[in-house]
């Protein structure tokens, strides 16, 4: 459902992916590992049109979306959580999450999504109207996973949702993380360092180093692959 | 006791005017940091729409009240076109560039609107029609606080309600304030962000129009140059309130208006700028983000 075909892309004159190819399936796990710098979020901004590539192809659903501006992208179903969560933080939990629906018009169908999420993450119901900028750091990525669901995604990006956080949060996390992918047949792109729990999670995997993917295969593969483990399983 | 209270209307009339005028530096520089420099002259734009509207309906007999509707109305829309067609040429295409490219260019869209209208106007100080008649029911308080002063005040806290309504109800007001809060987020959730920034020229423009009819109908004349005084004042007031900071430009606004009034009534009206930016400078060595301005924090 979402292809990418030998995209570049540049920070001013510095490149910082050199032809990445990655194919996302409908109803996938894909996760995207490799070390610091290695423009894992890069891709994902490059996905959404915040850091458009200079050449190669973007394809969603058949069609070219290299170019379209970030905000057509989320009508199109296309729907980050951002590395650090980038919560909204002089805005309350409810406003966050009313703008992850800011495309959609239908008050009621936003309203049983509200309340979707509510049961995904039961502590959102009590901070509601408690300012996004003051909750904790497991709670921000809860309701950043959250106003990501309002969009009603076709294709989830996730970056790095474990960083920083407690063992027991993560674990609850990529719970969820599966369940949205199960519920709601919703494509699921995960970006991690923690490369062990990710691939445990994902279809398949790709491995990204200095800008270019170095490794592509089924998640179980990676797992039992020699060099990964080494690099980033650390055994 | 009079006196005071003379002086508290009247500071209280000027620093609305200054809130007015202060709300575009704010809102424009807490979605883009830039600041308009070009902004008091779309405040010195609506003043002569207005004064040209309300030439034409004199003629036509119309009531005093009636002509500063109408001739607000129309000098929101002309100023609102304006800073539109400013952010759209001038701004818009510099995004991305070093933030001094902006600021120089604001610098000299101020001067071509200023050198614009003395091209198509005139040098002189234009007489403005007194627009606001002495209305009865004020007589017995003529002597603290006029008519004038009255609808001034009226009109801005009318304005000011509707801004905050806005801002905080529909939903250009949500996306304004996620844009402000992180713009590349609120394009991730599909806040048009162009359209937003678009917006808050208007509205900015918009207030600057009514900061520029009401007081040319107070002060009763209009000139090429008012803009400058006006914008610098308006700006001192934003940076006094904290940059950025909607509420901060009504404090800011309100606080030099009574740091002006009191001190040409108490001390000498001959110092009062000097007290003005004194008082500036003091806030800004003792809370250099201003009164309400948030300590700036470091976006990596
Ligand atoms: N705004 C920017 N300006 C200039 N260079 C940038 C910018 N953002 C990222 N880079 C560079 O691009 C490269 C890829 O960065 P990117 O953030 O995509 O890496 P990453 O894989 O997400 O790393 P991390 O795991 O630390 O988040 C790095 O070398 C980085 O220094
Ligand atoms: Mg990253």
């Amino acid at each position: 459902m979402l292809k990418i075909n030998n995209i570049k892309t540049y920070y001013g004159n510095i490149q910082a992916l050199k032809d990445v190819t990655i194919e996302i399936k409908e109803g996938e796990i894909v996760a995207l590992i490799g070390a610091n710098g290695a423009g894992k979020t890069t891709t994902l901004m490059s996905i959404c049109g915040i850091t458009p590539p200079r050449s190669g192809e973007i394809i969603f659903d058949g069609d070219s979306i290299r170019g379209v501006a970030a905000d057509k992208l989320v009508q199109k179903g296309i729907i980050q959580v951002p590395e650090g969560r980038r919560i909204f933080p002089d805005l309350t939990v409810q406003e966050n999450l009313e703008m992850g629906a800011y495309l959609r018009k239908n008050k009621r169908l936003i309203q049983q999504d509200m309340n979707y999420v509510m049961t995904l993450f039961p502590i959102l119901e009590n901070r509601r109207n408690q300012l996004g900028g003051t909750l904790s750091g497991g709670e921000q990525q809860m309701l950043a996973i959250s106003r990501a669901l309002m969009a009603r995604p076709r294709v989830l990006l996730l970056d790095e949702p474990s960083l920083g956080l407690a063992p027991l949060i993560i674990k609850q996390i990529f719970e969820i993380v599966r369940k949205i992918n199960q519920e709601n047949n919703t494509t699921i792109f995960l970006v991690e360092q923690n490369a062990n729990q990710a691939l445990k999670l994902a279809d398949r995997g790709y491995v990204m180093e200095n800008g270019r993917i170095t490794l592509v295969d089924s998640a179980d593969n990676l797992l039992a692959n020699d060099d990964v483990r080494k690099a980033y399983l650390g055994i | 006791m009079d006196y005071f209270l003379e002086l508290f209307f009247g500071g209280l009339t000027r620093g609305s005017i200054y809130a007015l005028i202060a709300l575009g530096y704010t809102m424009v520089y807490g979605i883009i940091q830039l600041i308009n420099f070009a902004h008091g002259e779309i405040y010195m734009i609506g003043a002569f729409v207005a004064l040209i509207v309300a030439g034409v309906c004199t003629i036509y007999g119309l009531s005093g009240v009636a002509i500063l509707i109408l001739a607000g109305a129309v000098a929101i829309v002309y100023a609102a076109a304006y800073g539109y067609t400013l952010e759209k040429i001038a701004y818009r295409p510099l995004r991305g560039s070093p933030r001094l490219s902006p600021l120089i260019s604001a610098i000299g869209m101020s001067i071509f609107l200023q050198n614009y209208v003395l091209l198509v106007q005139t040098a002189d100080y234009l007489p403005f029609p007194r627009l606001i008649p002495d209305f009865a029911f004020m007589e017995p308080v003529a002597h603290i606080i006029g008519s004038p002063e009255l609808v001034i005040l009226v009109t801005t806290v009318v304005t000011m309600i509707l801004l905050t309504l806005l801002i905080k109800k529909t939903r250009v007001g949500k996306g304004m304030r996620a844009t402000q809060q992180d713009m590349n987020m609120a394009r991730l959730v599909g806040v048009n962000v162009d359209r937003v920034i678009s917006m808050t020229f208007i509205i900015g423009s918009a207030l600057a129009a009514i900061a520029g009819v009401l007081v040319a109908s107070y002060i009763g004349q209009v000139n090429f140059y008012i803009g400058f005084l006006a914008g610098v004042k308006a700006f001192t007031a934003a940076v006094l309130g904290g940059i950025g900071s909607i509420p901060g430009a009504v404090l800011g606004g309100l606080v030099l208006g009574w740091a002006e009034s009191f001190s040409a009534g108490y001390i000498s009206s001959d110092y009062e700028d000097v007290f003005t930016f004194g008082l500036l400078v003091l806030i800004l060595i003792l809370r250099p983000s201003g009164i309400l301005g948030k300590v700036t924090k470091q976006k990596v």
